[in-house]
């Protein structure tokens, strides 16, 4: 059986780690609600965008662009988004699984595809697994801004329009509410699927429809990107929440347990004393 | 005098919202005025300023590029970055102007930095403009 002082040292230790744990809960709770607040911000931009783009690819038949077309393709392009640090649960290998498998089913060589890690633990992940990383991003902050990101969207969005990916999906984890996120796939590049639930309006065009299409695309293609980013930091941090409140149960847990142990060798050392002490006093008689 | 609804947003959320009686753009092809009652437009926009008329009064709102989107009863500007006049940051502008300066200086003409250089310029310039109105 351990010893007294063991058991107690085991104790404190179990403590300062549950105080460690609750204060990054608590910390990635405050991240999280901010992270939504932002998520939330961008909703306007978003549905205007994406309603703007849907009247105009939709509506005017004779609007072309090399980014609604299909093209044969030769190499597929992932863009992963995954968080810079650990201890989020299951948020990065949820993530990475998925990719992982995909990609497996999908290619039977590695130079069909590229990926686009965004993030150092999907970084790491994948070139530990000799997979081609084209361009890997790290160190984005908690609550990013538009400006931020720009560089890595208009990048991305780059390597589609001078030919080296010819289809770019994204996968990223979507945010439900706090205890749930869905790992979701998206097809950014080429942007086949469109949609508008509101009413489409014909508009005129200033000057051209193919001009407008020239600036609109490119945006409407880096929002989407922008707007998984919220959406995946909205989930880090409430993977990192619910984990961090999971480990701070699990650490109270422990030391109930070892608690217990503790008062039942104590009490086992009191009472052995005793006895000697009585059987001592005895001898003496 | 009838007024329209106009809102700037961003990505970082809107940025103004508000009724009124005229808004001019510096649309790529040139100035443009809208009016209540316009005919649905959609135009792309110049780094440039907005000015919004409303009872004798004119805001200005820098936008960096962006799109305009005319509806009879509405009008949106969907920019990437925008700012009220009042919530720019000279200070940043005329640090973000000599940093585009410092880089057209050292870069050759036919390169993509320049470009982009050129571009950072466009804004801040357009930003300490709009500040001082």
């Amino acid at each position: 059986m351990a010893s007294l002082r063991d058991i107690k040292s085991r104790i404190t230790a179990t403590q300062k780690m549950g105080k460690i744990t609750k204060a990054m809960q608590m910390v990635s709770a405050s991240k999280m609600s901010r992270a939504e607040q932002n998520a939330k911000a961008f909703v306007p931009y978003m549905d205007k965008i994406q309603e703007v783009t849907a009247s105009i690819a939709l509506g005017s038949k004779d609007a072309t662009h090399p980014m609604l077309t299909t093209r044969p393709v030769k190499k597929t392009g992932y863009l992963v988004i995954t968080s810079d640090r650990g201890l989020a649960g299951s948020y990065n290998s949820n993530i990475l699984r998925q990719v992982f498998q995909t990609v497996k089913e999908r290619h039977k060589s590695n130079d069909e595809f590229a990926i686009i890690a965004v993030g150092r633990v999907g970084r790491d992940f994948f070139k530990k697994n000799g997979m081609n990383v084209v361009l890997d991003i790290v160190g984005l902050p908690d609550q990013p801004n538009f400006a931020e990101i720009k560089d890595i969207a208009s990048k991305t969005v780059g390597m589609f329009s001078d030919g080296t990916l010819d289809e770019i999906h994204i996968y990223y984890s979507h945010y439900v509410n706090a205890i749930r996120q869905d790992v979701t796939e998206k097809k950014l590049l080429p942007l086949t699927d469109i949609s508008s639930s509101n009413k489409l309006t014909s508009y005129e065009f200033e000057p051209s429809a193919e001009e407008i299409l020239e600036v609109l695309l490119p945006q409407y293609a880096e929002s989407l990107i922008y707007g998984s980013l919220l959406d995946s930091k909205a989930s880090e941090h409430a993977a990192r929440m619910t984990a961090m409140s999971s480990a701070t149960d699990n650490a109270n847990e422990i030391i109930r347990a070892l608690s217990l142990s503790y008062n039942r060798a104590r009490q086992a050392a009191i009472t052995q004393e005793i006895t000697e002490i009585v059987g001592g006093a005895a001898a003496l008689e | 005098m009838k007024t329209i609804k106009v809102s700037v947003v961003t990505p970082d959320g809107p940025v103004y919202e508000s009724d009124v009686e005229m808004v001019s753009v510096k649309a790529e092809s040139g100035e443009l005025g809208i009016l209540p009652g316009h005919i649905p437009m959609v135009a792309p926009l110049q780094i440039s300023a907005v000015r919004l008329k409303n009872g004798g009064k004119t805001e200005f709102v820098a936008v960096s590029g962006g799109l305009l989107e005319v509806r009879p009863e509405q009008v949106s500007i969907l920019a990437q970055a925008a700012e009220v006049s009042e919530d720019i940051d000279v200070e940043r502008a005329l640090k973000a102007k000599e940093r585009a300066e410092q880089r057209l200086r050292e870069q050759k003409q036919d390169n993509i930095d320049f470009r982009r250089a050129e571009l950072a310029l466009q804004r801040a310039i357009n930003r300490i403009n709009v500040a001082g109105k």
